[in-house]
């Protein structure tokens, strides 16, 4: 079926909400990256196998909704009966008929499955009412979560579409305009300001133009762009037509990595569904507008993100970036106009053109408007996605909603920015959120990743781990990057192994600053990054290793020794894990280690239940 | 080792015969045969005008591409930056000691492979192994024979 026209739109639109409204009790069931990992697709499942089995009042099949991320990933699997706004966690494909009975049936809340704070036994039964949620505010991930992203029908029915026909009733500019009046800054990293780089693009004489949505996503413990081309396809392919329309171009790619094969598939199904309805292709909604997209695949290289390496992987060329002394928004893909932005960037567009350039801005700082999305991991109770207002400081994200750090241990660092960002400690907390406070403090907004450390982990190591990645994806062009991030990591290696000389900080910051300023892409110059923030703030930790050969944190190898205490009960469990057979002990009698066979490995320590093991 | 020329060229008939392609036809042959045969990387080559130097080129600049036959079960191991803080060096260190092989290397048997991935966007599970294309998230060291599904 093609859609013709906007009034037909809304017509459809006002058509499924009212099957929607036939199914007044929704259970939405998030396949999200992490409660697909915890096996939500059997809770799926069971829902279906016992509901059709089961003859219950009001409820079918079809209430049973797969949703993208519903954010709260650490307690997945998720599930969320709406519209009462019940949220149930840790579910088990065998718990789904106790749902059924107790919570569909007879309007029961199974208490054992509610939220519970942490540390706390405060069991909380709505979502909304959650801390984690309550501070939120959702423009990027509006309807992840909420709908099938997989149905178009399910998108149309909450006002999907809707704002590419308002664009189409605008000319190119007045889009553009309200683009830049939101002040709409690019969500992938940098930062440049949508409606600017839409402006130039339109304004550059050329006979084919083309739209980009950056989807590869290789910063490692980011996952936002992945939950929206998974959990909202459409949200990115409208925000990719309006963009169109506004810059005059044809043909579109999304670049999307191949790690990402859900994405790609929930992708590839939304277009050819969009192509069905007439949003993509030929005279889209009977404005006369031409557009159509291509998925393209990515294979799995970091640098690849960057703009002009993007575009050459696109064109099934080796992904290494070139000098830009022309932007790729004047010449891009096959040198042609190409205008690149992130997928985020790309789901907030209809939103500023359905509500208005001027209420996105009304959200946020001046400088930095609207909102964004980040992803929270490492060690912090409430692992997940989640989207807040710029301006929000990192206290607010890492304590009220992500419930600060787990096991009683002390925060140190936040890591933002993936490879090309900084971490920043305790006394930056209270940092306002947003693009130019984050660059100030050494670090950087990147593409939203938040990973959040406590006292047991090593900055030195940490910057070890973000140069070896660094190394590892170098594209190797440029000698500053591919010879210095080597030279640098090798430095960084030397301190982790106790073996750091007096001198070697400070030849770092000289070689830092090289590479900084001889480097042709980003990846190159914001390497260094990750060794210089902590430099900055942990110098303390990098004179521990080399001047009293100790790592604070327990973690470098080299510097520590694993000892087993009193408190040992003789479990045997550590026993098997240890991979040198350093161990040996009988049941119930305290275990030994014998220094000489043991590699400081620490698998041990992973394993102990009872605190029986000491890092020395 | 000999490969069902057929199913090569039927992945090539399937794409367009440009250039652009290259990238997509070698990950359609990857996917068939876990790897690119060498007899893969010269028919690509000659159907869509690609110097085979520029095919070796991007095949090996590529992450995802591998040269060398892999085994049947592949389990790739995330080393993101959550997955490192929550000890997914440890993680790898067992699975390398359970196998006898190191990240990158395949079993004697071809039936398992050792791969160390970036990242796979499933932070909040960490450590994560996906065995199969099928994720195990809260991975332990003493839990990987078990994933492994070896004794």
């Amino acid at each position: 079926m093609r859609i013709t026209s906007a009034e037909h739109l809304t017509q459809l639109q006002k058509e499924y909400q009212k099957e929607a409204a036939k199914f007044p009790r929704k259970i939405l069931v998030c396949l999200g990256p992490g409660c697909l990992a915890a096996g939500s697709d059997r809770i799926y499942d069971a829902f279906l196998n016992h509901i059709a089995q089961r003859n219950i009042k009001g409820i079918t099949v079809e209430a049973v909704k797969k949703t993208g991320c519903h954010g709260l990933c650490t307690q997945g699997p998720l599930v969320t009966i709406e519209p009462d706004g019940l949220f149930y966690t840790r579910i088990q494909a065998k718990g789904v008929p106790e749902i059924i009975e107790k919570t569909l049936e007879k309007n029961e809340v199974i208490t054992k499955l509610l939220y519970s704070t942490p540390g706390k036994s405060q069991k909380i039964e709505k979502w909304a009412d959650i801390p984690f949620y309550s501070h939120q505010m959702r423009i990027g991930l509006r309807n992840v979560g909420q709908i099938d992203p997989e149905n178009i029908k399910d998108y149309v029915a909450v006002g999907g579409y809707q704002a590419l026909a308002k664009a189409l009733t605008m000319t190119p500019e007045q889009v553009i305009s309200e683009v830049k009046t939101s002040g709409l800054r690019g969500r992938g990293g940098a930062g440049f300001p949508t409606g600017k780089k839409w402006e130039t693009c339109r304004k550059v004489d050329s006979d084919i133009r083309y739209v980009i949505c950056n989807g590869d996503e290789g910063d490692p413990g980011a996952f936002m762009d992945r939950c929206i081309m998974e959990g909202d396809p459409h949200s990115v392919l409208e925000g990719m037509i309006i963009c169109a329309h506004a810059v005059g171009s044809i043909s579109g790619y999304i670049y999307v990595r191949e790690e990402y094969p859900l994405a790609i598939l929930n992708l590839q199904k939304a277009i050819e569904a969009a192509r069905e309805f007439g949003l993509l292709g030929k005279n889209i909604l009977g404005s006369g507008l031409n557009f159509d997209i291509k998925i393209s695949r990515g294979g799995g290289a970091f640098v690849c993100g960057e703009s002009s390496a993007l575009m050459r992987s696109v064109a099934g060329e080796v992904g290494e970036p070139r000098a830009k002394y022309i932007r790729s928004v004047i010449k891009g893909l096959h040198d042609k106009p190409t205008v690149l932005n992130n997928v985020e960037s790309f789901a907030t567009v209809p939103v500023i053109i359905n509500e208005g350039g001027k209420k996105f801005a009304s959200i946020g700082t001046p400088r930095s408007t609207g909102t964004k999305a980040f992803s929270l991991a490492g060690k912090i109770n409430n692992t997940g996605l989640i989207e807040v207002p710029m301006g929000i400081s990192l206290r607010e994200i890492i304590f009220d909603i992500g419930g600060g750090i787990p096991d009683g241990r002390k925060f140190k660092a936040v890591q933002t920015g993936g490879p090309s960002g900084g971490c920043l400690p305790e006394s930056k907390l209270d940092l306002p959120v947003d693009f130019d406070s984050l660059t100030e403090a050494g670090s950087m907004m990147g593409s939203g990743g938040m990973i959040i450390m406590d006292d047991r982990t090593c900055m030195v190591d940490v910057a070890k781990y973000f140069l070896g990645f660094l190394v590892e994806e170098s594209c190797g062009k440029c000698v500053p990057c591919r010879e210095g991030l080597y030279q640098l990591h090798a430095l960084c290696v030397r301190i982790t192994e106790g073996k750091g000389e007096p001198g070697d900080l400070e030849l770092m910051e000289k070689l830092s600053k090289y590479i900084q300023l001889g480097s042709l892409c980003g990846l190159g110059q914001s390497g260094p990054n990750p060794f210089m923030s902590t430099l900055e703030h942990f110098r303390e930790e990098y004179e521990a290793h080399i001047n009293h050969k100790k790592c604070p944190a327990g973690v470098c190898r080299a510097l520590i020794k694993y000892e087993i205490i009193d408190a040992c009960t003789g479990c045997l469990a550590c026993i098997p894990v240890c991979p040198v057979g350093a161990i040996t002990g009988e049941k119930k009698k305290k275990h030994f280690i014998n220094q000489a066979i043991c590699d400081q490995c620490g698998s041990c320590y992973a394993v102990c239940q009872f605190d029986a093991i000491e890092v020395k | 080792m000999m490969h069902d020329l057929s199913k090569i060229e039927e992945i090539i008939d399937r794409s367009p015969k440009e250039p652009g392609a290259l990238i997509a036809v070698l990950q359609d042959i990857q996917r068939e045969f876990h790897y690119l045969p060498c007899e893969a990387l010269t028919a690509t080559s000659r159907a869509l005008g690609v110097p085979l130097s520029k095919v070796f080129s991007v095949s090996t600049f590529y992450n995802a591409f591998s040269l060398t036959p892999r085994g049947e079960k592949i389990i790739r191991i995330c080393q993101g930056t959550a997955c490192h803080i929550k000890g997914a060096k440890l993680v790898q260190e067992q699975i390398e000691s359970n196998l006898g092989i190191k990240a990158g290397e395949t079993t004697k048997d071809m039936k398992y492979t050792i791969e160390v991935v970036n990242c796979v966007g499933a932070c909040a599970m960490a450590p994560v192994i996906i065995v199969n294309n099928k994720y195990h998230g809260k991975v332990r060291c003493d839990q990987t024979r078990k994933l492994l599904g070896i004794k």
